[in-house]
């Protein structure tokens, strides 16, 4: 599957669980400040994107809980050095450069793009 | 009045699907209200859209806590989709039937249809009113650590004595 098709089937995917229209997923969009989703509409997406591409995604596999809960990572509400490490190294698939000037735990999510989300989704199949 | 959308389970396979009834009564407090009589229009009771959404998470969450011997509080979190083709009227019965669509540790997704009967209609069959597609959460399981009171609020005896009475154990 090259990277069209992947990136159309996510759109679907985007569309179903979150509702919004074809034109707003584009690859910059992210999936919580533009598309509206919340906690559970992730979970919603992870099992959609099994279903569609036949893979399986572990809990804290796309949203890397643990580590944002390791005092290590976070400290006061802001990622540390090490908890930046640590998310690139657990998602290569996604782009931190705004998180770097910005170390508040909770724009976090913003790296959940519609590009971040296609570039997993082939990580994934990658690995099959 | 009680917070119970469901009569009486009449399947349950766990970790597959879960099927319920519930008869619409004009014993219901809330008919009289929707609709009551306005002007020259006659009162209309009509079984609310969102009550039967709430039947199907009922019918659905017993299904996605049964999966688990009902060691999770499970919480609708979501409703995906609800479509309705027919309003539903007192004397008719609702049927629900839910399937599991996917289940881990975070949460479930159920797909579920409602029909109904029509015990004064010309034809005994059931009639679609609908299909409503939910996702719940597995509270205890969830991203932020919050903690919740360890007894499970969600299965309290009105579901377990629900299920044991209608001849599914019933145990936690």
């Amino acid at each position: 599957m090259n990277r069209d098709e992947i990136q159309a089937k996510v759109k679907d995917v985007l569309v179903d669980a979150l509702g919004v229209d074809d034109d707003e997923v584009v690859p910059t969009a992210a999936l919580g400040a533009d598309l509206g989703a919340e906690s559970i509409d992730y979970l919603d997406i992870s099992f959609r994107l099994e279903k569609a591409f036949g893979i399986k995604i572990e809990q804290g596999e796309m949203i890397p809980e643990a580590a944002l809960q390791n005092p290590e990572f976070v400290k006061d509400g802001k990622i540390s050095d090490a908890g930046m490490a640590e998310l690139k190294r657990l998602m290569p698939y996604a782009d931190f450069s705004a998180l770097e000037e910005d170390r508040n735990v909770t724009r976090v999510v913003d790296v959940f793009t519609v590009d971040a989300m296609v570039k997993f989704v082939e990580m994934k199949l990658e690995k099959k | 009045m009680r917070w119970i959308w469901i009569d009486r389970i009449t399947a349950l396979e766990k970790g597959l699907r879960c099927a319920a009834v519930k008869n619409v009564s004009l014993a219901e407090e809330h008919l009289h209200d929707h609709f009551p009589a306005v002007g020259s229009r006659k009162a209309m009771p009509i079984m609310p859209a969102p009550l039967i959404i709430e039947g199907m998470a009922q019918t659905a969450g017993i299904m996605v806590g049964h999966a688990r011997d009902f060691a999770e509080k499970v919480i609708l979190a979501k409703i995906t989709k609800a479509t309705f083709e027919r309003d539903v009227f007192p004397g008719q019965t609702l049927i629900y039937e839910a399937t599991l669509d996917r289940i881990d540790a975070a949460g479930a997704a159920t797909t579920g249809t409602v029909y109904v009967i029509d015990p004064a209609g010309a034809s005994p069959k059931r009639e679609l009113v609908g299909v409503i597609e939910l996702m719940f959460s597995h509270i205890d399981q969830n991203m932020k650590g919050l903690a919740f009171p360890e007894h499970n609020f969600v299965f309290t005896d009105q579901f377990m004595d629900l299920l044991r009475n209608s001849g599914f154990g019933g145990k936690r």
